[in-house]
C-alpha cells in the first residue's frame, strides 16, 4: 500500500498522516500543500515526516509547509518540536547552511530615482559584496576575532562599524543568540569561516535590489514602512563554510549519540542526541554561534550596499531611509514557548527550510511590530517575485509559529543546466526589465526559475491556510548570483 | 576503467568514483568533487598538501576524507587535481594532494560545495572498489 493512501484532508490544502499508520510513531504528519499538488508530492518526503514523527518527544505533528520537498533526514520546508524532558536535537533537522536567511532593507526611493543609475548601482554591488564559489570576505579577521562574530552575531558587526545601533532591534533574535559559545566551536569551523565573513557565497543565495510591486495589507504594510513603488534590496544567505562545518562536526558526533542513547532512527541523517545530553548541549550551543555568524555576515553585506548606495546616489544612506525592515532565519533551532493541549510548554523547535511567523502580541516580536505579527519575508528564485507576509495567530495554534521559506526546487541542476541556456534566461530577464549579475553562466543555468515551484503557489497557500498573511510583492530589477 | 561518473539528486549532485582498490577509488571521488567545483583538466597540481584522517568504518572515511577537501579547498583557497591516498586496514587515512591557488581568470568558475552527506553513501568492495556520495550545494 501506498503511503499516500493514509493521507487524509483535514480541510482546504492541509492534510494528515494519521500517527497510527505506523507504530513507531509519536505524533501524526501534517502537510500544507495547494490540493493541486498533492498527488505530485514525492514519496520521500513523506516518509521523511513519518520518520521525523517517530523521534523521542516529538509534541503535536511533524510538519511539511507548502514549499515541502526532500531533504537529508528531515525534509527541507519543515518543521517538529520536541519537550524538554524528553525530547532530542538534531543537526539534520536545521541543515548544513544554519541561519541561512533573508534580509530585507527599505528606503524612500521611488523608480524614478535609481532607473538611469541600475547598471551601475548593480555593477558596483556585485563588486562590493564578494560572491561566488571559492569567494573570500573583504576583510580578514584575526584568528580570536571570529570567536566575537560566533558569541555576539550581528552586535559584533554594528560595534565595529558595520550598520547602524538600531539595526539590531529588528532582526531575529536580536541578531544574536545567548545560548553561542564559541568555546566549543572545533578549529576547522572557525578556519573555515575566517575568510568568508562578508561574502554571499553560491548556489540559490542573492542580492537583489527590488522594487514594491503590490500592497495586500495597507494596515499592515504601513507598519512595516513598506509602500507601493518603494525600492528595497533583499539579501539572502547564511552562515557559510563556517556553519557548513558546524553542522557536519555535529552529523558526525550525533552518529555516536544515538547509539550510545540508543535512540532509534530509520536514517543515518536523522543523528540525534536527548536534550539533556552533553552532546545535544554542545550541538546547541555550536549552531547558535553560526547563526551569530550569518547575522553577522548578512549584517556586514548591508552595510556594503548602504555605502554602495551612497556612491553611486550621492547621497547618505540615512536621508535614502535605508533602514532594515526585517531579518528571518530559515534553518536553526530554537527554544520557544508553544501551546500544547492547553498547556504553555517550552520546546526546542527546528526548522529546516522554514520561517518563524510568530503572531501578533509575542513578545519576540520587535515592539513596533508586536501589534501584526512578525514580518515574514519568502525570497523568489533568480528573476521572480518575493514575498513579505506577516505572522498569524493560526502559525501559533498549528505550526508552532512557521510557515514556508521559498520556492523549492524541482529540477535537479543537471537537468536545469541541460534545459536551460544561461545567455536566454539572461535575454528574457532582459525583456522583464530585469538586469542579472553573475560569477558564472553555470550558476545562472542552475538556478534558472523553471528549476523551482512556483513561489507564487507556495505563498497563496500559505495565506489561504492561515499559517502567515500576505503583505506585500517584491518584484526584483537587478539580482547578483554567486 | 571509467575513474568516476556523476548522477542525478533532486536539489543536488551525486557522485561515483570506480578504483581498482579503495585508495584509488578516494582518488577518484577526489577528482570527481573538484571538477563540480572546477575544471580539473586546468588545475595544475603544483603544490601539495599532506593530510591525515582516521575513522571508524569505510563509509565514516570515504565521509571524512572528501570533507577534508572541502576544508583544504576553502581554507587554502586551493583548487585540487591530483590526489595519492594510502588506506591502511584500521580505517585510517594518508592523503596528498595536488593543485593549486585558485584564480578565476583561469579557472574554471561551477559550483559551490557545501557539505558532503551521509545520503546514500556507500563503499562497495567488490573485485574492484565502488564508492557513492551525494554532495549538498
Amino acid at each position: 500500500m501506498s503511503i499516500k493512501d493514509e493521507i487524509k484532508k483535514v480541510r482546504d490544502n492541509v492534510y494528515e498522516i494519521p500517527g497510527s499508520f505506523n507504530k513507531s510513531m509519536r505524533a501524526s504528519g501534517r502537510f500544507y500543500i495547494a490540493d493541486e499538488y498533492i498527488d505530485d508530492l514525492e514519496e520521500g518526503a513523506i516518509e521523511q515526516i513519518v520518520n521525523v514523527a517517530c523521534l523521542p518527544g516529538v509534541q503535536r505533528y511533524s510538519i511539511g509547509l507548502p514549499d515541502i520537498h526532500f531533504g537529508y533526514g528531515f525534509p527541507i520546508g519543515g518543521v517538529a518540536a520536541f519537550t524538554l524532558r524528553n525530547g532530542i536535537v538534531s543537526p539534520g533537522g536545521v541543515g548544513f547552511d544554519i541561519n541561512c536567511g533573508v534580509r530585507l532593507i527599505r528606503s524612500n526611493l521611488g523608480i524614478e530615482d535609481i532607473e538611469d543609475k541600475l547598471d551601475e548601482l548593480t555593477e558596483k554591488l556585485f563588486e562590493n559584496i564578494p560572491s561566488g564559489v571559492g569567494s573570500k570576505g573583504k576583510i580578514r579577521l584575526k584568528e580570536d576575532e571570529i570567536n566575537d562574530v560566533l558569541d555576539y552575531g550581528a552586535e559584533w558587526a554594528v560595534k565595529n562599524g558595520y550598520g547602524w545601533d538600531e539595526d539590531l532591534e529588528v532582526l531575529e533574535e536580536n541578531g544574536r543568540m545567548l545560548d553561542a559559545d564559541s568555546s566549543i566551536v572545533s578549529d576547522k569551523a572557525k578556519k573555515r569561516g575566517i575568510p568568508q565573513l562578508g561574502s554571499l557565497g553560491s548556489g540559490n543565495h542573492f542580492l537583489e535590489v527590488q522594487i514594491v510591486d503590490e500592497i495586500y495589507d495597507e494596515k499592515v504594510a504601513e507598519v512595516y514602512g513598506l509602500r507601493k513603488g518603494m525600492i528595497v534590496v533583499m539579501i539572502h544567505t547564511g552562515s557559510r563554510g563556517c556553519g557548513h562545518q558546524i553542522c557536519s562536526d555535529y552529523l558526525r558526533i550525533m552518529d555516536k549519540a544515538y547509539k550510545k542513547y540508543k535512540i532509534n532512527i530509520s536514517d543515518r541523517q536523522l543523528a540525534c542526541a536527548p536534550l539533556d545530553s552533553k552532546e545535544a548541549q554542545d550541538y546547541i550551543q555550536a549552531m547558535a554561534a553560526a547563526a551569530n555568524y550569518a547575522w553577522a555576515n548578512r549584517q556586514m553585506m548591508t552595510h556594503w550596499v548602504r555605502e554602495t548606495f551612497e556612491e553611486v546616489l550621492g547621497k547618505s544612506a540615512e536621508d535614502m531611509e535605508m533602514g532594515i525592515v526585517y531579518d528571518v532565519a530559515h534553518n536553526i533551532a530554537k527554544m520557544e514557548t508553544h501551546k500544547v493541549y492547553n498547556r504553555e510548554e517550552e520546546l526546542l523547535v527546528h526548522r529546516k527550510g522554514a520561517t518563524r511567523a510568530f503572531g501578533p502580541g509575542r513578545e519576540e516580536v520587535p515592539e513596533k511590530y508586536r501589534e501584526v505579527g512578525q514580518p515574514v519575508l519568502i525570497p523568489g528564485t533568480m528573476g521572480t517575485a518575493s514575498y513579505v507576509l506577516c505572522g498569524t495567530e493560526t502559525a501559533m495554534e498549528e505550526t508552532f509559529g512557521s510557515t514556508a521559506h521559498g520556492a523549492g526546487r524541482v529540477l535537479s541542476r543537471s537537468k536545469a543546466k541541460k534545459d536551460f541556456d544561461a545567455d536566454e534566461i539572461t535575454d528574457d530577464l532582459a525583456t522583464k526589465g530585469i538586469k542579472i549579475k553573475a560569477t558564472s553562466k553555470h550558476v545562472i543555468e542552475e538556478e534558472a526559475p523553471g528549476a523551482y515551484k512556483d513561489v507564487d503557489s507556495v505563498v497563496r497557500v500559505s495565506d489561504s491556510t492561515g499559517i502567515a498573511k500576505l503583505v506585500a510583492k517584491v518584484r526584483p530589477l537587478s539580482v547578483c548570483k554567486g | 576503467m571509467k575513474k568516476y561518473e556523476y548522477f542525478e539528486a533532486t536539489a543536488d549532485i551525486g557522485l561515483r568514483a570506480y578504483g581498482n582498490d579503495m585508495n584509488e577509488a578516494f582518488e577518484n571521488a577526489g577528482l570527481a568533487i573538484f571538477n563540480i567545483i572546477s575544471d580539473t583538466s586546468l588545475i595544475i597540481p603544483e603544490r601539495k598538501i599532506e593530510f591525515e584522517v582516521a575513522s571508524e568504518d569505510d563509509v565514516s572515511l570515504l565521509y571524512d576524507f572528501l570533507e577534508e577537501l572541502l576544508f583544504y579547498h576553502e581554507t587554502e583557497f586551493m583548487l585540487f587535481s591530483r590526489f595519492d591516498v594510502e588506506i591502511d586496514d584500521g580505517f585510517h587515512l594518508k592523503a596528498v594532494i595536488y593543485g593549486e591557488e585558485i584564480d578565476w581568470n583561469r579557472h574554471e568558475r561551477k559550483t559551490e560545495i557545501k557539505a558532503i552527506t551521509f545520503h546514500k553513501m556507500a563503499v562497495k568492495k567488490t573485485d574492484s572498489v565502488e564508492v557513492q556520495a551525494i554532495v549538498d550545494l
